[in-house]
């Protein structure tokens, strides 16, 4: 990098942060875990976009697109993920924006996790997971961006 | 109670000796602290001293009498077993019905209706938000016609029947009310509950679709409409379920319900009701959680409170008026999807409280829920759990059997004086719609709910088979059969049916009525008579709500941090 | 960035392609990220384009409501078919610099519409204000052609102050029972907006509050910006009352504005503002770490006693300037 970069100033405040996304898919209202979870990551220093419940999938990707997120973070208890997110992931293609990647949450049975793991979600959390543990995943997922880890 | 001098002077020089002993033996603590899980601190032991500043007869009694701490009947289920309501719903309304009457030959004794998401905010299976999510967690019930199917064979003369259901419960109760006259069922004779509890929506539950102002007087139009119509429904079950589900301690469940209760009072009294005209119909819906203890205490104190309130506040005559009447399920985010089987003991752990709590009504949880919705077998699983509490236990044949115990008793004390520390509170904001307008409760909600999750990363808290005593899985642990939903072939079957619906009805009368409900509402009338007008006059849910949307507005969540 | 790349994103965002907005926006937002070129040229095509948009700056302590307001304003601009982009602006934790962004809740409803652009940012620990890059961040906005900018502050503090050295038009939103906002303005310690608007009307408090910022007004010398005599309005912005009031208002703000020459005023005074604030910020920072660095001796000595503040910051200060 040249001399004359901005970046010879070290500001913290001009570097990227992880940005993550939290949103729930569909039309529950069961918002503890995604609130939990979103508190949670700004305590370990990310820079967290709460967008709520009654998301659609079209919604939470052209909502993740304009924050440019690194992850989208979907917290889902209604039972209808094998519909909602692989449409998720659509858009995200539509959008030219598979680069961001997806992570649910939520009362998903396994088989299901493995199929949607097959259409390209990064990771799939039980309700169970600790933080420490959903932290880890997102810094390996993380890894190679140009983001500060946590 | 009340002991005399030279007892506690004993007592005391007795407990210092033993004190001096324990330590002088080396009896060590395995913790440094044991709390409730409100965080109250308990004591290694209790005794006579921990509640001598308590008057027996003002705060423990008898069962059947003021202020009713021991339960609300003089021989609670010696008379009656509680009943047993399996809240259940899946589907299309006819899938549910088989689930429903299933449930009935196996000995439930009330039914309760779950409706899936779409339904529960007003939308009908066609709308493409519902996509995904039609008879997923619930039944969908979208026409006076879908009802009618819900309850074929099934006698709503005699059995009750609760539907959780808040900001459409003018709409679902006059669904049920129509189908029922339309059998012939006369008006005395139709029981049950609509859950119709508007402003915890806003705390806890999120199926929220007015602004809590206009919900506040939409719930209140049904409780108005119901003491007029239907001498033996409850228009409203006061819920603190779903605030504890959201992550509330118990002390916060019991004192935000309270509160909420007690707007709904002042609301109808505002209307120029007397108390003991309504009072007897309103109840409550609470949670059972997995510290025994704490929810028994909780339930008492819960019952002593409201009856104050009703009396001193309220200046309630009618014994009924101070009853605080309750349906309790047991708590469903204490359930873990690791090793699942687990959960069949921690639902009767949590039954068990319920039940020396002295419930009217329980729904204990099936042990696959924290996975999916309930097989047939732990449905029944679940309901064989408390016949076995009630049968075979011998739990149910004296009145609260733990009424004495110096730790229940503290206990109950120490959780109606936290509890009340949040009532006024909430009373010094101007009462609980402008807490909520104000974040309050939502706030310290969430609060609570990521001090619990610490508490368990920190190991503060045990979870079996969550955070200790982990191990290898077994198979038959981790692929258990699990209930499955074809929603897509659900979806289509509900949407086939809506649309032969509509083709069916006159379509310029629905228009009118429903001209007629939004012109009530803007004068600011009891919709109540307007929305069963539309009901009858075949308008589905989501076109009815959408009247009322467009009078009373929509609210999204604010931002609460 | 190559710059060919340079030139297929702008070109992209230019025709309205939101992935590419987005990047765009990225790259102005994080400058240490990229080499001084990159950053310079994107910038200097953006300002050549922009100096047309209307800035809106909504201002007003947390809970007031400023994002539903936000949201209904949207709703309004678009009625008349202009192209909107809103900041909303949340604070970074001052100990973790993670930042929990939820403004966009509210607005939510307008993601779909492919010419409404919301983006959060946070303040990111700068010593209370705006951080610099989200004044470029309006910047490019205007580049890009939005017509509307609306930013939401966080409510407090610095920020406020210089969302309205950034802004055409501050609007101050406050609602029923701000004893102490009207107790603050008739003491003259608040900042004064252009428009006040009240929210929560439905509240029976709500008129109050409103007599009471117009008699304020009225009866005090109060002028904001350019001899603008503030308005107040009374909105709902859950029902939706009032909103059309308030477009009227603002409208009327931006003539009056482009009627005495001032709307071009206050686009030099933000990129002279925005030049300011990087340079204090780097500043600051070089401050911080020299500090640390190489005044570590000196600071001893005034903890000590055996130098006084006054000389310490003149001989750090000298370091520092011959080092810069």
């Amino acid at each position: 990098m040249s001399s004359n970069s901005l970046e010879i100033v070290g500001a913290p405040g001009l570097k990227r942060r992880a940005k993550i996304l939290v949103a729930k898919i569909g039309l529950d209202g069961h918002d503890r875990g995604a609130k939990v979870i979103a508190r949670a990551l700004k305590e370990y220093g990310f820079e967290v976009v709460y967008i709520g419940i009654r998301q659609t999938p079209e919604m939470i990707a052209k909502a993740a697109v304009q924050e440019d997120v690194d992850i989208i973070g979907i917290s889902i208890h209604s039972g209808a993920h094998m519909v909602l997110i692989p449409e998720l992931i659509e858009h995200l293609k539509r959008l030219n924006a598979e680069d961001i990647k997806v992570i649910v949450g939520g009362i998903i049975p396994w088989e299901d996790a493995q199929r949607l793991k097959s259409m390209g979600v990064s990771e799939v959390f039980t309700p169970d997971t600790p933080i420490e543990v959903i932290v880890e995943k997102i810094n390996k997922l993380l890894a190679g961006k140009n983001v500060e880890q946590k | 109670m009340t002991f005399n001098k030279e007892f506690i002077e004993k007592l005391k020089s007795l407990i210092d000796q033993w004190e001096r002993d324990k330590i002088e033996l080396g009896y060590r603590d395995r913790l440094d602290r044991f709390t409730t899980d409100s965080g109250i601190k308990v004591k290694t032991v209790y005794t006579p001293l921990d509640i001598a500043d308590s008057d027996y007869f003002e705060k423990i009694g008898l069962p059947g009498v003021y202020p009713f701490t021991r339960g609300i009947h003089y021989n609670m289920y010696r008379g009656k077993i509680w009943t047993m309501r399996e809240f259940s719903g899946f589907g299309s309304p006819e899938d549910t019905n088989k689930r429903l009457k299933y449930l009935v030959e196996h000995g439930e004794t009330g039914l309760s209706i779950a409706f899936d998401h779409p339904t529960l905010i007003g939308l009908d299976p066609d709308n493409p938000l519902a996509a995904g999510e039609v008879g997923v967690t619930g039944v969908s019930v979208a026409t006076i016609e879908d009802m009618d199917l819900l309850f074929k064979d099934i006698d709503m003369g005699k059995i009750t029947t609760n539907m959780t259901i808040n900001p459409p419960a003018p709409v679902m109760l006059s669904f049920y009310v129509a189908v029922a006259r339309s059998r012939g069922v006369s008006d005395d004779r139709i029981g049950g509950t609509v859950q119709n509890d508007q402003l915890k929506e806003f705390i806890a539950q999120k199926t929220w679709v007015f602004p809590p102002r206009s919900a506040l007087k939409i719930g209140i139009d049904v409780i108005e409409w119901s003491v007029k119509n239907l001498p033996k429904w409850n228009p409203i079950s006061i819920s603190g379920y779903h605030i504890y589900e959201a992550g509330a301690t118990a002390v916060q469940e019991l004192a935000f319900t309270l509160a909420d209760g007690i707007e709904y009072v002042r609301a109808m009294i505002n209307r120029g009701y007397s108390v003991d005209d309504f009072a007897p119909r309103l109840s409550f819906f609470f949670v059972s959680g997995i510290n025994v203890f704490e929810h028994i205490a909780k339930f008492r104190a819960a019952r002593r409170m409201w009856a104050k309130i009703m009396k001193e506040w309220f200046g309630a005559r009618k014994k009924r008026s101070m009853w605080l009447r309750f349906h309790t399920q047991t708590s469903g985010v204490e359930l873990r999807a690791i090793e699942p089987y687990n959960n069949i003991i921690r639902i009767t752990l949590q039954a068990i409280a319920a039940v020396l709590g002295g419930t009217q009504s329980l729904h204990t949880n099936a042990f696959d829920e924290a996975l999916a919705l309930p097989t047939e077998f732990s449905a029944k699983l679940a309901l064989r759990t408390q016949q076995i509490i009630a049968y075979e236990s011998g739990l149910a044949d004296t009145v609260d059997p733990l009424g004495g115990s110096y730790y229940i008793e503290w206990l109950t004390d120490k959780i109606e004086e936290e509890a009340w520390k949040i009532i006024d509170r909430v009373e010094s904001m101007g009462g609980m719609l402008n807490a909520i307008e104000n974040g309050y409760p939502q706030r310290e909600i969430t609060e609570s709910a990521y001090k619990k999750q610490k508490e368990i990363e920190e190991m503060k808290k045990i979870v079996v088979g969550v955070n200790a005593f982990k191990g290898e899985l077994l198979e038959e642990e981790v692929k258990i059969p699990l209930f499955e939903v074809n929603e897509e072939q659900i979806r289509k079957h509900q949407i086939d049916k809506l649309k032969r619906f509509k083709s069916s009805r006159d379509g310029i009368k629905v228009k009118r009525v429903l001209a007629e409900l939004e012109r009530a509402a803007m004068r600011g009338e009891n919709i109540m008579p307007y929305v069963y007008n539309a009901a009858v006059s075949k308008a589905t849910l989501e076109e009815i709500m959408n009247s009322l949307k467009s009078v009373y507005g929509e609210w999204s969540e604010p931002i609460l941090y | 960035m190559s710059k060919n790349n340079i030139d297929t994103l702008l070109y992209r965002a230019l025709n309205g392609d939101i992935r590419a907005i987005s990047k765009l926006l990225t790259i102005i937002e994080f400058p240490a990220d990229h080499d001084i070129e990159t950053i310079s040229s994107i910038m200097r095509n953006l300002m050549n384009r922009g100096g047309k948009a209307h800035i809106i700056g909504v201002t007003g302590s947390p809970g007031v409501g400023k994002s539903t307001l936000i949201s209904k304003l949207i709703s309004l601009f678009r009625d008349r078919n202009e192209r909107v982009a809103v900041l909303s602006i949340d604070p970074s934790s001052p100990f973790t610099l993670g930042s929990f962004m939820g403004n966009r809740i509210r607005m939510q409803s307008h993601s779909l519409d492919p010419n409404v652009f919301i983006r959060s940012t946070a303040t990111r620990g700068v010593t209370g204000g705006l951080s610099p890059s989200s004044v470029l961040l309006i910047e490019a906005f205007d580049g890009l052609g939005f017509d509307k900018i609306i930013i939401e502050s966080v409510g407090v503090g610095q920020t406020d102050v210089d969302i309205i050295n950034v802004s055409h038009t501050v609007i101050n939103v406050l609602m029923p029972g701000a004893g102490d906002e009207i107790q603050a303005m008739k003491a003259g310690i608040m900042e004064i907006g252009d428009i006040y608007v009240v929210n929560k009307s439905d509240k029976p408090e709500a008129d109050l509050v409103y007599r009471q910022l117009t008699e304020i007004i009225r009866s005090s010398k109060y002028k904001s910006k350019y001899g603008w005599v503030p308005k107040v309005v009374k909105v709902s912005s859950i029902m939706g009352h009032g909103i059309s009031e308030l477009g009227d208002i603002i409208d009327e703000h931006r003539k009056f504005l482009i009627d005495r020459g001032s709307f071009s005023d206050i686009i030099i005074h933000r990129r002279v503002y925005s030049v300011e604030l990087i340079l204090k910020y780097i500043i600051e920072e070089k401050i911080r770490k020299d500090l640390k660095k190489d005044g570590s001796d000196i600071l001893d000595k005034v903890v000590s006693g055996n130098i006084d503040p006054y000389t310490a910051s003149l001989t750090i200060y000298n370091k520092l300037a011959k080092t810069c």
